[in-house]
């Protein structure tokens, strides 16, 4: 059943539509990442708007032919500005029908969706893989797609002796063909990739890449079209640890000590290779432990520094974030969620680390906890961290996850700004009388003094203590400085906006969101309101202290929906009662601060929410009388 | 003296003062009376006089123990932290602040039980510090437990019927490290040595790794007492590379000529056991030193704005 061409093709069909899905899946190691993040960088330079997420399977080499061995990149094309994964994929290239039946499982396909497969399993000296062909299109069948059965290797070997590895690039011109995408932005793109690697190998990637265009040209009978629309603003392309990375460097900060972890790491890859000429240093510590710990020795001798990590490093490193409220030292620590508890699913998003960043210390642990919502925000929010950090002496949390991590998309170029970065050491004397916690008895608010300034000599102790950090055990001590710590945070509070409303500021239901599902969410609220529901959305980047006036605006709402990606029972699970039901984790803190009677929807799926899921739940969640 | 972080060398204006050893006292050292963590104060506030070092450029990081309220009595920075983490916490304030003079002290739960993963990387990192391991063999601000160097058979609150395995051999631990630059042993009993051994370590460029035999007044006061009542079962190792105490010569008869250098007969030296050996067993200042190798060009603002432009331009869509 091979579909290489024998007749005269007909004319393609020409698909004109504001957004398509594209993904490319395969076997770990088979080069469908590189593939996928090519397309969606030239989608995003032609002008489309672009979200591309990572499709990673937890080990390095899975076994190959497996559906858990599915890797790749998923990738939606809109015409204008893309917020978010979207919901089913309109057009798939596999590798193999076991990592396509992966994707099939999960309901990740529109049920029209034109699926290119590589077909040389069908025609394998191995009985049994044929067999498993067969029944993977049995069990395709009961979903309409449209399936092209395309001769990947066989075509590949024309121009190279490895087509394992080679086909990734013929995946990339056949898709090149269909989304009528720019091939001179390509190659540039491809030598940006292969920039280490020699130009034979550039050359070979370059052929393969055109032989599967022109493939595609006779073979396959769609063409899609997504219009594109040239940005007046200078646009800039990366993944949120990439711009992690970048704020951390554009907020002056000099130390990083990490331990790796997935999927937190991908940051100090980046910053690896260009931390050092911005004056900068990675530590890769000996463990989790002592990454945050050479942080806050660092911090302590002079600039704020940070340390990045996922929930089990985070759980690791816990005695040292209580040191740092404790003893008033700045640090900045960044946790990209993954499916937890234990070491759960890493590789995976999930939001369920946010009651640990809050309450995880032991102790009254006051201090800062922030979440980036969009791969822009990952840039900035850093900058805003390491001004907190220093001017509140305290541990400033950013909690972003994978979904951010690994997600792709264009986001307006930061206009840098000098004031952005720590100032040099102070290392003037000591004013006199000047102690090391010179609370103000307002704002809980001191200046803090590093290492280096005469006269200013004080041992840090994590033990409690007065004003001069001497280690004090009287009750009296130990309460002051247990307000002087917590004050900061209402002051800070009292120093931000009450967040906007995405909508109308009124009506049935308030869907509250943090971190990642941003987009996912304001999509949802806006085909809501296309079916005439009267639903708004509220998305906080401040989780610690939370926004302020969070209780005018619910009370606005017949009903509050907080919507995150971790766990919660549904009111109506069996033993289930409104004082036993487990609740999602922002929707704990904003009852607890609001009384509001907020309800909560969650699903840990290990994938970012779909607007149509959450979309469900918004329809099912409306309060009695409130549909239109 | 090399400035990092944009600092400008205006510091340097303590030419004429001649810093007294009363300068360098903190707090009033509450240890017990008899603590053998009063004699390394004392050894060390002698130190940092004999070198005139700047209190406010200097710094003791600690854990948490006995041995760990050290810098609250020491009038320099100090840094108490957590117990066993001291030397991440003294590794990242040499990464950042070269400049500054680093000690640590640990006892011995601290560097060789909870911390000992962070005790094997930083002799390996051989950033350039002065790090004490203050062993008394027993947990003693927790009240008398055993702890890895507690001596086999010794009876403690957490194993009553004397605890059960061999003790644990710092020295042997340190000299099998890849990368350990300075390992030497001394006692809290013979001051002088004490004192020499402490300066040889400080002058050490690198990790120096100083194991300080001490006896807790309180739960361990009798674990050297033959060593202590018999000079003879004591081994000094002399060498003009390592530590000489003429002083002590007529005391410790047996002395024993080893080069520091000789990683092979010190490692033979730290495995023998019917001696007690003080002295610098290894020391090699041509061991590379992490904290030299990650030395940075500082940037200034703008220089960091300009070259992040061009970063962005990596990603221009």
């Amino acid at each position: 059943m091979s579909a290489s061409a024998t007749a005269a093709p007909a004319p393609p069909k020409v698909l004109r539509v504001p957004e398509h899905t594209v993904e490319i899946v395969s076997d770990s190691g088979e080069g469908a990442q590189k593939c996928g993040q090519i397309f969606g960088a030239v989608s995003a330079k032609m002008g489309n708007g672009v979200w591309t997420v990572e499709l990673i399977p937890a080990e390095i080499q899975p076994p190959a032919r497996v559906p858990e061995g599915a890797s790749g990149n998923r990738i939606r094309i809109g015409e204008r500005a893309v917020t978010n994964w979207g919901d089913r994929t309109n057009l798939v290239i596999a590798f193999n029908e076991q990592v396509l039946l992966a994707r099939h499982r999960v309901d990740a396909l529109a049920d029209d969706c034109v699926i290119l497969i590589e077909d040389k399993w069908v025609r394998h000296d191995d009985p049994d893989i044929v067999a498993q062909w067969d029944a993977a299109m049995k069990e395709l069948s009961s979903k309409p797609y449209r399936i092209i059965p395309v001769a990947m290797e066989d075509q590949c070997l024309t121009i190279t002796d490895t087509p394992r590895k080679g086909k990734n690039m013929f995946a990339l011109g056949m898709l090149a063909r269909i989304y009528g995408r720019d091939m001179e932005r390509i190659k540039e793109q491809i030598a940006h990739t292969f920039r280490k690697k020699s130009e034979e190998v550039y050359k070979t990637n370059v052929a393969l890449l055109e032989l599967g265009f022109h493939w595609a040209e006779d073979n396959v009978p769609l063409r899609v079209e997504i219009p594109t629309h040239a940005s007046d603003k200078p646009l800039v392309v990366m993944n949120g640890n990439e711009a992690i990375g970048m704020g951390a460097m554009a907020s002056g900060m000099e130390l990083c000590a990490m331990y790796p972890i997935t999927p937190a790491t991908s940051v100090t890859h980046y910053l690896s290779e260009v931390f050092e000429k911005f004056g900068g240093t990675i530590h890769q510590a000996e463990d989790e432990i002592a990454a945050v710990g050479a942080a806050i020795g660092a911090s302590f001798a002079g600039k704020v520094a940070f340390t990045i990590t996922s929930g089990p490093g985070m759980a690791l490193k816990t005695e040292f974030l209580g040191l740092a409220v404790m003893t008033e030292t700045p640090l900045v620590l960044v946790d990209v969620q993954r499916g937890g508890p234990s070491t759960g699913l890493p590789t995976k998003v999930e939001q369920s680390d946010l009651l640990a960043a809050m309450f995880g210390q032991t102790g009254d642990a006051p201090h800062i906890v922030m979440a980036p919502a969009t791969i822009e925000e990952c840039f900035h929010i850093m900058i805003t961290a390491r001004r907190l950090a220093e001017t509140f002496r305290t541990l400033v949390m950013v909690m972003t996850d994978a979904n951010l991590a690994t997600g792709v998309t264009p986001y307006p170029k930061p206009a840098l700004d000098e004031k952005w970065q720590a100032a040099p050491l102070d290392l003037a004397p000591v004013k006199d009388g000047q102690k090391p916690y010179d609370w103000d008895p307002q704002t809980g608010l001191s200046e803090r003094i590093i290492p280096g300034r005469p006269g200013g000599m004080f041992t840090l102790t994590g033990l409690a203590h007065d004003d001069r950090s001497k280690v004090a055990y009287s009750a009296d001590i130990h309460q002051r400085s247990s307000a002087m710590r917590s004050r900061k945070i209402a002051v800070l509070q009292s120093l931000l906006q009450p967040p906007k409303v995405y909508g109308e500021d009124s009506g049935d239901l308030l869907v509250v969101g943090w971190g990642s599902t941003k987009g996912a969410i304001e999509e949802a609220v806006d085909r809501a309101r296309k079916e005439g529901l009267k639903v708004s959305a509220l998305h906080l980047r401040f989780l610690s202290p939370l926004e302020p006036g969070l209780k005018a605006i619910f009370k606005k709402f017949k009903k509050v929906l907080a919507v995150e990606i971790n766990y919660s029972d549904e009111p109506d699970d069996p033993y289930v009662t409104e004082e036993n039901r487990r609740r999602g984790q922002m929707s704990i803190l904003l009852r607890n601060a609001t009384l509001v009677d907020v309800d909560c929807w969650g699903r840990v799926p290990g994938e970012p929410l779909r607007p149509m899921s959450i979309l469900e739940a918004i329809r099912g969640r409306l309060p009695r009388g409130g549909a239109a | 003296m090399s400035y990092t972080c944009g600092l400008l060398p205006v510091l340097d204006t303590h030419e004429d003062h001649q810093y007294e050893m009363s300068e360098y006292e903190g707090a009033r050292a509450r240890w017990c009376p008899g603590c053998g963590d009063h004699s390394v104060l004392t050894a060390v506030q002698r130190l940092l006089a004999a070198e005139q070092l700047i209190p406010e450029q200097t710094m003791f990081v600690s854990g948490i123990g006995c041995s760990s309220r050290f810098p609250h009595y020491m009038k320099t920075y100090g840094f108490h932290g957590l117990h066993g983490r001291a030397l991440p916490v003294a590794t990242g304030i040499k990464l950042h602040r070269p400049e500054l003079t680093v000690f640590v002290t640990m006892g011995d739960g601290d560097c060789t039980s909870i911390g000992a993963g962070h005790w094997l990387h930083a002799m390996r990192y051989n950033v350039d510090m002065t790090a004490m391991l203050l062993d008394n063999g027993i947990y003693g601000l927790t009240k008398n437990q055993t702890s890895p160097t507690t001596p086999q058979g010794f009876k403690s609150n957490t194993q009553p019927y004397g605890s059960y395995l061999p003790s644990l051999n710092p020295i042997e631990v340190a000299l099998g490290i890849t990368n350990a630059s300075f390992v030497a042993q001394t006692a809290e009993w013979a001051p002088s040595h004490l004192y020499a051994t402490l300066r040889a370590a400080y002058k050490h460029k690198g990790f120096s790794f100083v194991r300080v035999l001490q006896r807790c007044p309180v739960y361990t006061p009798s674990i050297f007492q033959k060593a202590v009542q018999d000079p003879d079962r004591i081994q000094m190792l002399v060498h003009d590379d390592g530590v000489v105490t003429p002083d002590l010569e007529k005391i410790y008869k047996a002395q024993l000529h080893h080069d520091p250098r000789d990683l092979a007969a010190a490692r033979a030296l730290a495995e023998q056991t019917d001696r007690i050996i003080l002295g610098v067993f290894f020391k090699d200042p041509s061991k590379p030193r992490y904290e030299e190798m990650r030395r940075v060009a500082p940037r200034t603002p703008a220089e960091r704005v300009s070259l992040l432009e061009k970063e962005f331009s990596r990603y221009a869509v």
